[in-house]
């Protein structure tokens, strides 16, 4: 069972903020999928390799050539928050 | 003499190292060569992070950080795999780095370094490859900033992490071995140690044989040894007053010359690691021996050679083989006059005048330096003359020749010495019966009579010895 | 424009008007839709369509007009994947679909709208509102890709271009009464497909019948150096366009036919194989015993992805912002107000499922499965051709019905998820009606085998009335 506390701990790793008063409600919907999700437990994975890929391939590579970027005027072109050719946020810490 | 670490001093570096040399970045097109340039203008949708991008391997990174592997004695692994490792920061434009996470390319290795008790060895951990983040620069200071500017130029760039095991025993040693290091990555043409964050260093220090500390933020190879000198103390201090080292980060204010200490608890990290869907396993077992084919004799083998094939000292063995440049410069000239004479002029005099102009042996050739030595064991010039021409190279330029010419630096015939010689003790009669009295230093006086006559083209020591002859005459 | 023109019938009428009347003749039945599919129209619609009837096309869309999905990058066009976080977002690049596309000479009409970030079975998550079914207006059209199989539903567009990463083309084709194909994994490149859970998604076309799906796979089925995951192989889909099925062998899974199944889609699905039977072919019953457990390795593996695809979306470069005093602050309130619920639980199970302590209770353990899935379909598809069952257990839902109960949403895809896991073909086509609402029988293929897929799919349309049906609204 993911607790209350839990919420808001996984809430800041994945920077979704959540007040306190929202958190009840979180941990129980989460707790409901996160029930259904225990049924795995019954599975005997015993020996079984996990799946990452479902195409068996490997190696795939690019040449080491240059293909170019694209101009600063268009990679600004999404924000606002820039100053002399740089995106801008608030401070770090 | 054995080295017994008095303040149980331990010492492992992570060494960033930035693969420059690559034309491209690690996952996309963009060009590396971005040092010089406005901020975001080598970027694409895949560095940028851009929704719907995706990565593509850099097959010749892979072979470079295979080479690096070999040339760290490191076992290199059959099969790999990029994994993401998530953490927020705005340097990140995709919210996870893109690393190597249970199969780094390069398992455990070691380098000798010259440690305080002679050849010494440090473990290599691992080395693996990622992706460098973006730059971030601060409004003002860390702590205090008004805002953060981001340049993505460099996010995308080729990372080797190199990490090794805590084998150092003071910041000297690890000085030693982040030269080293360096000395290798030359050797192998991988990167350009010259350019902005080339190389960037994390160090885990702890004394007493106590629990480490995190130190972040190293930029150079002397920050790295002020880094460490102060963490050392401070810790040292810190237990002398009864403290407690806790394990922690500590960044390292290049400015003041001090490590802070980052929040603890909100740095408690989880990467939540798991294998990059967008990339496909990297199989790399195959390639190894064509990519040792490709290995140069490295630092210690060279040292060894020049030593055996030249008759060199260890000394000059070593100081001419920590750049493969000068090497090669060296082994050039020694093909064309005496080896050890070759030695000398390069390593001590011609490598100390570029070190005080901060110039690189680009900054000489082969030919002059041939010619200078030449001059100097054919007796045609004096040493001081020899070092005259090759300051007189780097500050003005010309031949070395013509600068003799010029200068008048050959070397007086005999006779004339002797006609100088001998006019010196027949005018100063004084000057010699003080020196028959037993007063030495009259000998100088009579010498630099004799230098003066020959405008300083004389070799000064032989024309003390002839001077000296006269007198007993 | 006369609704539910197929490419072919539309390339006659751009020979005998225009490229442009045609495009024109769309914009105004868009125009006048209720439906809310699109989100955004194509300013350079109408432009295109003019270029090709002035220098001409030898493209095979020439002049055909497109719908595309809000997730799919789109140059100059807004790309949101219908959520507030993205708002404002122009990609200043195609994805490789979009560019083989206009290779082709198609009009890209707009972007249709999804869930969001393609998270969910009913298009009711979008930023956008809901959209609705075209044969029941207070019905959802099934997602994610609910816009894109709505409006070829609705005449809107002949053809479109969805996302399925759990039945997000197959669930939305079934409910609207259209044709989805979910290609085997690396089929189609994701260059500039905005990634949900990229080890699970393909993108998928949708049309009003067979032929189509195989005329638009021609075009952007094929290797992309720029995907990493893309497979290199040679096929003409249209190869496979033939009317016969003798000695074709159907699997048919009973666990496909599981618990909560409405009986009225379990009788078409069976009516389907009976069909399929009249025109000589045979099936077997089949048992994929892990069937029940792939939605909730789906889910674990779904959610673990997403959460790290999704880190990216922070206000920094693009989209959304709230201000903060401090990065952290901004990204956690950016995220907090730009992400709606469904999306934002989906991110923090993904977080808590890859986290230390419950990687391997969760993350490994979906993996492993996942595992034991796909070698199910391995032994199934061993002895038979190709897999048949209902796409959708039940027809189209009413719209707000399980919207605030998410595992119910979720168990809807029990029959489409273990698909994608193991990455082979699927395709749905129209089986008949349930209480007026449209039925799909999907088809399921080996890997690579998109051609057998589509034969029996073609055979069973020429042989069936199922696909004349439309909804009230075009009829
Ligand atoms: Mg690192
Ligand atoms: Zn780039």
């Amino acid at each position: 069972m993911i607790t209350k506390e839990e919420v808001e701990h996984v809430g800041w790793l994945a920077r979704i903020e959540i007040d306190a008063k929202e958190s009840d409600a979180y941990a129980e919907k989460l707790n409901s999928v996160l029930g259904y999700f225990g049924q795995l437990d019954e599975v005997d994975t015993e020996g079984v390799e996990p799946t990452y890929h479902v195409a068996d391939i490997v190696n795939v590579f690019r040449k080491d050539e240059v293909t170019g970027s694209m101009p600063q005027e268009e990679v600004l072109a999404n924000t606002e928050h820039k100053q002399e050719g740089n995106f801008k946020s608030p401070k770090i810490m | 003499m054995v080295y017994e670490n008095p303040d149980g001093v331990r010492i492992g570096l992570e060494v960033h190292v930035q693969l420059n040399k690559l034309n491209t970045k690690l996952f996309c097109g963009c060009s590396t060569n971005y040092h010089d340039s406005e901020p975001n203008t080598h970027t694409c949708p895949v560095c940028l992070g851009l929704p719907g991008s995706l990565p593509v391997i850099n097959e010749k990174a892979v072979e470079f950080a295979i080479k690096i592997g070999l040339a760290l004695n490191c076992s290199i692994v059959e099969q790999t795999q990029f994994h993401r490792k998530n953490y927020y920061y705005p340097d990140l434009p995709k919210g996870f780095q893109t690393t190597q996470y249970d199969y780094p390319i390069a398992g455990e290795g070691k380098v000798i370094i010259e440690g305080e008790d002679g050849e010494h060895e440090v473990g290599i951990t691992r080395a693996h490859m990622e992706e460098d983040p973006g730059r971030l620069q601060h409004m003002g200071s860390i702590d205090r900033s008004k805002g953060t500017l981001i340049n993505y130029n460099r996010s995308g760039m080729t990372l080797i992490e190199i990490v090794s095991e805590p084998d150092m025993r003071s910041p000297k040693e690890a000085r030693r071995y982040l030269d080293k290091l360096r000395s290798i990555l030359d050797y192998l043409d991988v990167f350009d140690g010259d350019l902005e964050g080339a190389m960037r260093v994390d160090a885990n220090v702890s004394v007493h044989w106590g629990e480490r500390v995190e130190v972040k933020n190293i930029s150079s190879f002397k920050g790295a040894e002020r880094a460490l000198l102060y963490e050392i103390m401070r810790q040292k201090n810190h237990i002398r007053r009864g403290g407690e080292i806790v394990l922690e980060t500590r960044h390292f204010d290049e400015a003041r010359g001090v490590t802070i200490s980052m929040r603890t608890k909100e740095e408690e990290h989880d990467y939540r690691y798991f294998p990059e869907p967008d990339l496909v396993p990297l199989r790399v077992a195959d390639w190894v021996p064509k990519v040792r084919e490709t290995l140069p004799e490295l630092p210690d083998a060279k040292r060894e050679r020049f030593m055996k094939e030249y008759g060199l000292g260890e000394t000059h063995a070593r100081a001419l083989t920590t750049e493969i440049k000068l090497a090669n410069f060296y082994e050039e000239v020694a093909s064309k006059v005496d080896p050890k004479d070759a030695a000398v002029w390069v390593s001590d005099t011609l490598k100390g005048e570029l070190n005080y102009r901060e110039l690189t042996i680009d900054a000489f050739t082969v030919k002059d330096i041939v010619t200078v030595i030449e001059l100097v064991t054919g007796n045609k010039i004096t040493e001081q003359s020899a070092v005259e021409i090759i300051r007189t190279v780097l500050d003005d330029g010309g031949k070395p020749q013509e600068i003799v010419e010029k200068k008048g630096l050959l070397k007086v015939e005999d006779d004339i010495v002797a006609k100088a010689v001998e006019e010196a003790v027949a005018e100063n009669p004084d000057a010699v019966a003080d020196y028959l009295g037993g007063k030495e230093k009259s000998l100088n006086f009579l010498v630099g009579k004799v230098m003066q006559k020959t405008k300083g083209r004389a070799d000064a020591r032989e024309a003390r010895e002839k001077v000296l002859a006269k007198l007993k005459e | 424009m006369a609704a539910w023109t197929d490419i072919s019938g539309i390339r006659q009428k751009i020979a005998d008007s225009s490229a442009e009347e045609v495009t024109a003749s769309y914009i105004e039945t868009i125009g006048k839709s209720k439906i809310n599919g699109f989100t955004t129209l194509s300013d350079e619609a109408i432009n295109t369509a003019r270029e090709i009837d002035t220098n001409g096309h030898e493209g095979p869309l020439a002049g055909v007009p497109i719908a595309i999905k809000e997730n799919i990058s789109t140059k100059g066009l807004s790309t949101t994947c219908s959520s507030k976080i993205l708002q404002g977002y122009v990609p200043p690049y195609d994805a490789h679909v979009i560019e083989r596309l206009k290779a082709a000479g198609a009009v890209i009409l707009g972007k249709t709208n999804m869930d969001e970030f393609a998270m969910g079975t009913s298009t009711e998550s979008s930023h956008y509102g809901p959209t609705f079914n075209p044969w029941d207006m207070d019905r959802v059209p099934g997602g994610s890709s609910g816009g894109s199989a709505a409006v070829v539903a609705a005449g809107e567009a002949p053809v479109s271009l969805g996302s399925d990463t759990g039945g997000s083309v197959r669930c939305p084709a079934a409910y609207c009464g259209v044709v989805g194909l979910k290609p085997t994994y690396g089929c189609i490149s994701r260059y500039g497909l905005i990634s949900y859970a990229n080890s699970l998604e393909q993108i998928g076309p949708l049309a009003t019948n067979v032929a189509d799906i195989a005329t638009i796979m021609d075009v952007v089925a094929g290797y992309d150096k720029r995907d990493s995951t893309s497979i290199n192989r040679e096929n003409t889909y249209s190869d496979a366009l033939k009317d016969d099925v003798k000695g074709m062998k159907i699997g048919v899974p009973e666990e496909y036919f599981g618990e909560g199944i409405d009986e009225k889609v379990e009788k078409a699905a069976w009516d389907a194989i009976g069909k399929y039977e009249d025109m000589g072919a045979t099936y077997e019953k089949v048992s994929m015993p892990h069937t029940k457990y792939a939605l909730a390795s789906y889910y674990i593996i779904a959610m673990s992805e997403a959460s790290s695809n999704l880190a990216r979306f922070d206000g920094t470069r693009y989209g959304y912002r709230v201000d903060g005093d401090n990065w952290h602050v901004m990204a956690s309130k950016t995220r907090a107000e730009g992400f709606g619920d469904e999306v934002k639980r989906r991110i923090l199970l993904g977080t808590y499922a890859l986290s230390a302590g419950y990687h391997d209770k969760y993350y490994l353990k979906a993996l492993k499965v996942r595992t034991l899935v796909k070698q199910d379909f391995d032994k199934a598809l061993a002895n038979v051709d190709v897999l048949m069952g209902p796409t959708m257990p039940a027809p189209a839902f009413k719209i707000g019905e399980k919207i605030d109960d998410p595992l119910s949403l979720y168990l809807a895809d029990v029959n489409t998820v273990p698909i994608n896991l193991a990455g082979v073909p699927s395709i749905s086509v129209p089986c008949g009606l349930a209480d007026g609402m449209p039925v799909g029988l999907q088809i399921i293929g080996k890997h690579f085998d998109e051609n057998t897929i589509i034969k029996a799919a073609y055979s069973f349309e020429q042989n069936t009335d199922h696909n004349k049906a439309r909804p009230p609204e075009v009829a």
